[in-house]
């Protein structure tokens, strides 16, 4: 039998015991994160450089560049960025301003829930199947961004709702009180009050996509492309290249050129994909960064 | 004093018709509806590309859904073509099963401390850092996977295979942790403060208050958690593309390479098939049993949540 006091001090013993197994296995997974950033810095910090950034892919590694790749990743985050945010803030303020409480509503509801756990190869299957074979878009950037658009629309609209939400019930009876009409409730006191909880759920979004490999590679993206889409009204071939022609061009994003380096054998393609790596969590973690920083000042500026 | 002019009650009338029937206002409406319905149009979408392509996948002569089911090896893209998506399904949940034994205890106990043991400054910090764990590109983890772990593992047992599906599982492991953490944590702090006081009040101390009394009032929402963290790991496809060895084996050895059912749609389409044959439709069959696999989990996940839902 115990006495009182052996019982606290095993209790105690316990706590601190488990204080420190907590503590240890946050450790190892931070410490897991270094070693990734460390060892892809280490490989491939000595090959990034300007004539990286600047160079079209090449059969001969220390020539190779990633030119192709990130104007590639770029102009994908643009047709996904302007498909996606106006498509699911619309969604986001349908479902919590105008939706009526009925079954349809909860039809959406249920699957914009499925959707989001639908794993990101599917929507390169979709894709595949009714963008490029049915719609006729073809292995295109704008293919690649509505694709990438579809995957990430649940995150945003999700955002807008919960950022909708957090504004108090008073600051719209205020202003439907002032004769407002819905809309402009929406778009004069809503939207504005909900910008900073909205864009720290876009840019988390946007994130993700630039990250993402697999569902480009279903659509069929190509891995070794040395040119870059034509620019809006500049000349090529003696004839002046319309405004939305790049929309339609071939593409390869970042991470897809990272992969086809991976997936070679030998030592000097490690060191490009290293440095494309690098590239790659450079633009991650700074989109994370910033999303982080709008939620604090969000949070410590809001006092309704 | 023109504004008596018109009779009161005919200015409140325009005022009503003019904010209730603005044609604008309707139309508007009507635009954010259609964005909401989108969705349904996606769902749609991917429903009707996964039939329309792998109902002709079986109506091929050598292809039936038996064979499907049973057959024990998967060679599409050889001469000697077997159709059995067993060997897919057992790479994918091994992966998966290795995954989860990393990232459900290491995710729980993260989540106990940052939810009982350490104070809101510390978890405010610490919260989003780890979540950049699954913010990291599977493509990165990938590489990370055959170039850091695998080589380590290599070390400590030199007959292992570089490509592997230990070392994916694991790293895919790392990767979920937040989904874990995070979400278990949001569920453990929505557990009433009333709770724990009883609880420290009859002299319990902090470890048996968090495994005894907030564990199962949040079983639902870590429940929910686990089964997010699953479905990831059996839809995650880069990592155990790169690192898991790509060969379609029937096997549940995971010192042993093989290929997922992500890994085998990534493999074909990095290779040019052309729109129509059966190699191309064997990728909307395997993604049929994925989307399954993954409903399947989803469908779970809701039910469980409703079903250990506390309501304080």
């Amino acid at each position: 039998m115990l006495t009182t006091e052996q019982v606290i001090a095993k209790g105690r013993l316990h706590d601190r015991v488990f204080f420190l197994v907590g503590l240890t296995l946050t450790i190892i997974c931070l410490g897991t994160l270094a070693v990734l950033l460390y060892n892809l810095l280490a490989a491939g910090l000595p090959r990034l450089n300007l004539d990286f950034l600047t160079s079209f892919p090449s059969r001969r590694a220390a020539k190779a560049g990633i030119l192709s790749a990130w104007v590639g990743s770029v102009l994908v985050m643009l047709v996904t960025a302007a498909t996606a945010i106006p498509l699911g803030v619309a969604a986001g303020v349908y479902l919590e301003e105008y939706a009526r409480k009925n079954w349809f509503t909860s039809l959406i509801e249920v699957n914009i829930a499925n959707l989001a756990g639908v794993p990101s190869i599917i929507y390169g299957l979709m894709a595949l199947g009714l963008l490029v074979y049915q719609f006729r878009f073809g292995q295109s950037i704008l293919t690649g961004g509505v694709t990438l658009a579809f995957l990430i629309l649940p995150i945003v609209i999700v955002a807008t709702r919960e950022a909708i939400r957090a504004i108090p019930q008073h600051m719209r009876e205020a202003a439907y009180a002032l004769g407002a009409t819905r809309w402009q409730v929406v778009k004069d006191h809503l939207l504005p009050y909900s910008s900073g909880g909205i864009s720290t759920g876009v840019i988390i979004a946007l994130s993700r996509a630039i990250g993402e490999t697999a569902p480009l590679v279903t659509i069929g993206a190509l891995t070794y492309i040395a040119f870059l889409p034509p620019a809006p009204f500049s000349t090529v071939e003696g004839r002046v290249v319309g405004p939305t022609e790049w929309l339609m061009s071939p593409f390869t994003v970042l991470p897809i050129q990272m992969f086809n380096w991976v997936s070679r054998p030998g030592d000097d393609f490690a060191a490009n994909a290293a440095a494309a790596g690098i590239v790659l969590m450079a633009a991650t973690l700074s989109m994370n960064l910033v999303a982080i920083v709008i939620r604090a000042r969000v949070r410590r500026r809001v006092k309704w | 004093m023109t504004h008596l002019a018109v009779p009161i009650r005919a200015r409140v009338l325009s005022v009503q018709a003019a904010t209730r029937a603005r044609p604008v206002e309707r139309m508007i409406e009507f635009g954010l509806l259609l964005a909401a319905v989108f969705s349904v149009f996606i769902t749609a979408g991917i429903v009707y590309v996964l039939f329309s392509e792998a109902i002709p996948f079986f109506a091929h002569e050598e292809v039936t859904l038996r064979g499907f089911l049973t057959d024990r090896q998967w060679t599409p893209l050889f001469s000697d073509k077997h159709f059995g998506i067993m060997p897919l399904v057992s790479g994918t949940l091994m992966t998966t099963l290795i995954a989860v034994c990393v990232a459900l205890p290491i995710g729980t106990a993260i989540a106990f401390w940052l939810s009982e043991f350490v104070s809101p400054r510390v978890r405010e910090i610490i919260k989003p850092v780890l979540e950049l764990l699954s913010a990291v590109p599977t493509v990165v983890y990938g590489y990370f996977a055959i170039t850091v772990i695998a080589p380590a593992m290599q070390r400590l047992n030199p007959d292992l295979p570089l490509f592997n599906m230990l070392a994916a599982g694991i790293v895919m492991g790392l990767m979920i942790v937040p989904y874990v953490s995070s979400l278990s944590e949001d569920a453990m702090r929505a557990v009433p403060m009333l709770l724990r006081e009883g609880s420290y009040g009859m002299g319990a101390n902090r470890l048996t208050t968090a495994l005894r009394v907030v564990f199962p009032a949040a079983l639902s929402g870590i429940a929910a958690s686990y089964i997010l963290a699953i479905s990831r790991a059996v839809g995650e496809t880069m990592i155990v593309a790169i690192a898991a060895g790509n060969q379609p084996k029937l096997t549940f050895d995971p010192t042993e390479g093989a290929a997922t059912i992500t890994a085998y749609i990534v493999q074909v389409s990095m290779g040019d098939l052309p729109h129509g044959s059966i190699e191309y439709q064997t990728i909307f069959a395997a993604g049929i049993t994925l989307f399954f696999m993954t409903l399947a989990f989803n469908l779970l996940g809701a039910w469980l949540k409703k079903r250990y839902r506390q309501v304080y």
